[in-house]
C-alpha cells in the first residue's frame, strides 16, 4: 500500500468509527425517549372497581401504560390530580386514600383514612387533600405531599353524625361539602393555615345527595333527594344566603324509582344555560345560568346519572341508571333535542371528555372496556380493555376548579 | 258464542291460570340467572350498599348485619323498597322468586 492510500484508509476508519459513535448515540436517545422524560398532560387513570386497581393510560396514543394494584375497594372511587399533573389521589370506598405516581406507574403513598368514603377534593394551591366520609361521617384533610392528617372535621349535628357528600374545592383554600342527614352545607376555610374556620349553613333542604361548584368557583349547587329542587349558594355573597331553585319542578308528579343516584359533577354549562340530571324522572333539566330558573326539560331514555357537557358546551352526553345503563344519548344544547343515541355496551358508568373536547372516553363496566369516541362524529376511535372499569379521570382535571 | 272466540277465551284463561301458578309457586332461579343476580347485588345494589355490601348511602347488608332476619321480610323490602328513603322498589325488575334468591344470598355469608 502506498503512503497516501494508507493515510486514506486510516482516515476512512476514523470516519467510520465517528459515524458509528454518532449512530449509537442517536439510538441511545431514541431508546431513552421511550422511557425517559415525558409530559403527563395527556395521561389519565381508569378505575377498575372490582379488582382494586387503576390503569394509567396515554390518551394521545390511546393505550394503557401501567396497571397499578393494591388500592382496596374501589367501588364508587374518584380521583383528583396534583398541580404538576404527576400524581393522582384516588379515594376508595373503604376509606383508602392512595397517591399514584403516573410516571412511575406505582403507589407513592397510601393511608386508610376512614371506614367508608365517598370522594374528595384538592385545594386550589395543591397542598391539601380533603376526603368526604360516610363512616365516621365528616371530612378529613391531609397534606398533599405526605398524606399526614392536617385536620379532622366531624359532621356532628343535633341528630348525631352525618354522612357527608358533595365535597368540592373552592377558591382561597376552601372546601365546601354537605351533610346528607342534617341538610346543611359547611364551608371549611384553610386560608389561615391548618386550622379551618368552618361556616355552617343550615336548612339547605332534605337529604342533599351530591353537589357541584361552577367552573369559576362562585356557585355551589346541591341536589336534594328528600324534596323537590336544588339549593344554590353564591359564595360571592356576604352574608351567605342559600336559595332554593326549581322547587316547582316535578311537584305533584309521582317519582319513578331511582336505582342509582345521579352525579352532579362539573358544570355542564352550555352557553347561558346548564344541564342537570333530574332525580326520579327520566329527564334532563335546563337551568338559566344567571337566574337559575328552569328553562326547559328534555325527555331521555332513563334515570340520568351523568349529564356531561362537551367542553365547548354544544353537546351534553348522558348515561343512565340500571336497567337502562347500556345507552348513551347526546343532546344538542341549542335545540335541546337528542341528536344521537347508541349502546356502547352493558353498564355504561362514566364519560370523560379530553380537555378540548375532541374525544369522549366511555367506561363500559360489564363489557370490560373503555370505548373511545370522536366527540363530533361519534365514530369509534379506539378501545382499552379494563376489568370492570368505572371512573375515567384525565390529569388535565388538575387545573379545573371543582373536578 | 262462536266457537273460535270460545276457543280463544279458553286458551287465554288457561295461560292466565298458568302465569298465576308460576308467580305463586316461585319458579326456581336458573343457574345463569343466579349469576346475573349475583352481579346485580355486587354492582347495582352495591352502588348504594357498597360492592362488599358493608354500606354506603344505604346501610351494611352483610350476612353478619342481617343475621336473624326472615328471608321473606328481606324479599319484601327488596321488592317494595322503603318509602321516603332511597331504597328503591325492585318489583318492576325482579320476580318474587328472584327477590327471595337475593335474600337467601345476602343471608348466606357471601361477602369476601
Ligand atoms: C339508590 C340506593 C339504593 C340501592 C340501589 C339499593 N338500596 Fe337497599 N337500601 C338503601 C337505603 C338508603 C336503605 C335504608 C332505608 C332505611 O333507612 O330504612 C336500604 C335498605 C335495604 C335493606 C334493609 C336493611 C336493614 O337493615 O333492614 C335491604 C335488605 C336492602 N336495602 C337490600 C338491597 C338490595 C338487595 C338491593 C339491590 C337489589 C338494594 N338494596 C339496592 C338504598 C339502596
Amino acid at each position: 500500500m502506498t503512503k497516501p492510500l494508507k493515510l486514506l484508509s486510516g482516515l476512512i476508519a476514523v470516519f467510520a468509527t465517528v459515524i458509528a459513535t454518532v449512530i449509537s448515540a442517536s439510538l441511545g436517545n431514541a431508546e431513552r425517549a421511550a422511557t425517559g422524560p415525558r409530559g403527563t398532560g395527556d395521561l389519565g387513570i381508569i378505575i377498575e372497581r372490582a379488582t382494586g386497581s387503576v390503569l394509567v393510560f396515554d390518551s394521545s396514543e390511546r393505550r394503557m401504560l401501567y396497571r397499578v394494584e393494591g388500592l382496596g375497594d374501589l367501588s364508587h372511587a374518584s380521583a383528583v390530580f396534583s398541580r404538576d399533573e404527576r400524581f393522582a389521589y384516588v379515594f376508595g370506598r373503604d376509606g383508602g386514600l392512595t397517591k399514584v405516581d403516573l410516571l412511575a406507574g406505582s403507589i407513592a403513598r397510601r393511608v386508610m383514612q376512614a371506614g367508608n368514603s365517598i370522594g374528595g377534593a384538592i385545594s386550589d394551591d395543591g397542598t391539601l387533600i380533603a376526603a368526604s366520609n360516610y363512616e365516621p361521617g365528616g371530612v378529613r384533610v391531609f397534606d398533599a405531599a405526605t398524606l399526614d392528617l392536617v385536620a379532622d372535621i366531624p359532621a356532628i349535628w343535633s341528630g348525631g353524625s352525618s354522612k357527608t357528600i358533595g365535597l368540592v374545592d373552592a377558591p382561597g383554600r376552601r372546601f365546601v361539602f354537605s351533610l346528607w342527614d342534617a341538610g346543611e352545607t359547611w364551608i371549611a376555610d384553610f386560608a389561615g393555615g391548618s386550622k379551618p374556620v368552618v361556616t355552617k349553613l343550615a336548612g339547605i333542604g332534605r337529604n342533599p345527595y351530591d353537589a357541584l361548584i361552577t367552573g369559576n368557583g362562585r356557585h355551589y349547587i346541591a341536589g336534594l333527594y328528600g324534596e323537590d329542587g336544588l339549593t344554590v349558594i353564591d359564595l360571592w355573597q356576604s352574608p351567605l344566603a342559600p336559595r332554593r331553585i326549581l322547587s316547582e319542578y316535578g311537584r305533584g308528579e309521582a317519582k319513578l324509582p331511582v336505582y342509582k343516584m345521579p352525579h352532579l359533577e362539573g358544570w355542564a354549562l352550555a352557553g347561558d344555560r346548564f344541564a342537570l340530571p333530574a332525580v326520579g324522572r327520566h329527564e334532563v333539566l335546563w337551568v338559566d345560568a344567571r337566574t337559575f330558573d328552569e328553562v326547559g326539560r328534555t325527555k331521555v331514555h332513563g334515570q340520568p346519572v351523568f349529564a356531561v357537557a362537551r367542553p365547548d358546551g354544544r353537546h351534553v352526553w348522558v348515561n343512565f341508571a340500571h336497567p337502562d345503563n347500556d345507552t348513551i344519548q347526546v343532546i344538542d344544547t341549542h335545540s335541546r333535542a337528542i341528536v344521537a343515541e347508541w349502546k356502547p355496551g352493558p353498564a355504561v358508568l362514566h364519560i370523560e371528555f379530553t380537555p378540548r373536547g375532541h374525544e369522549a372516553w366511555v367506561s363500559v363496566r360489564d363489557g370490560n372496556a373503555v370505548e373511545i369516541y370522536d366527540a363530533r362524529t361519534f365514530e369509534k376511535k379506539g378501545r382499552i380493555e379494563a376489568q370492570s372499569p368505572s371512573g375515567i379521570f384525565l390529569a388535565a382535571r388538575a387545573h379545573r376548579t371543582g373536578l | 258464542m262462536p266457537s273460535p272466540i270460545r276457543w280463544m277465551n279458553a286458551a287465554l284463561s288457561a295461560a292466565f291460570a298458568m302465569s298465576m301458578a308460576a308467580g305463586a309457586a316461585a319458579e326456581p332461579v336458573s343457574e345463569r340467572r343466579a349469576a346475573e343476580l349475583e352481579r346485580l347485588v355486587r354492582h347495582d345494589c352495591g352502588s348504594c350498599h357498597g360492592m362488599t355490601l358493608k354500606g354506603g348511602l344505604g346501610p351494611d347488608i352483610t350476612a353478619r348485619r342481617l343475621a336473624g332476619s326472615e328471608p321473606s321480610a328481606l324479599a319484601s323490602i327488596i321488592l317494595d323498597g322503603v318509602p321516603e328513603k332511597p331504597m328503591p322498589p325492585w318489583r318492576p325488575l325482579l320476580s318474587e322468586a328472584e327477590a327471595l334468591w337475593i335474600a337467601d344470598y345476602l343471608l348466606k355469608d357471601a361477602s369476601p
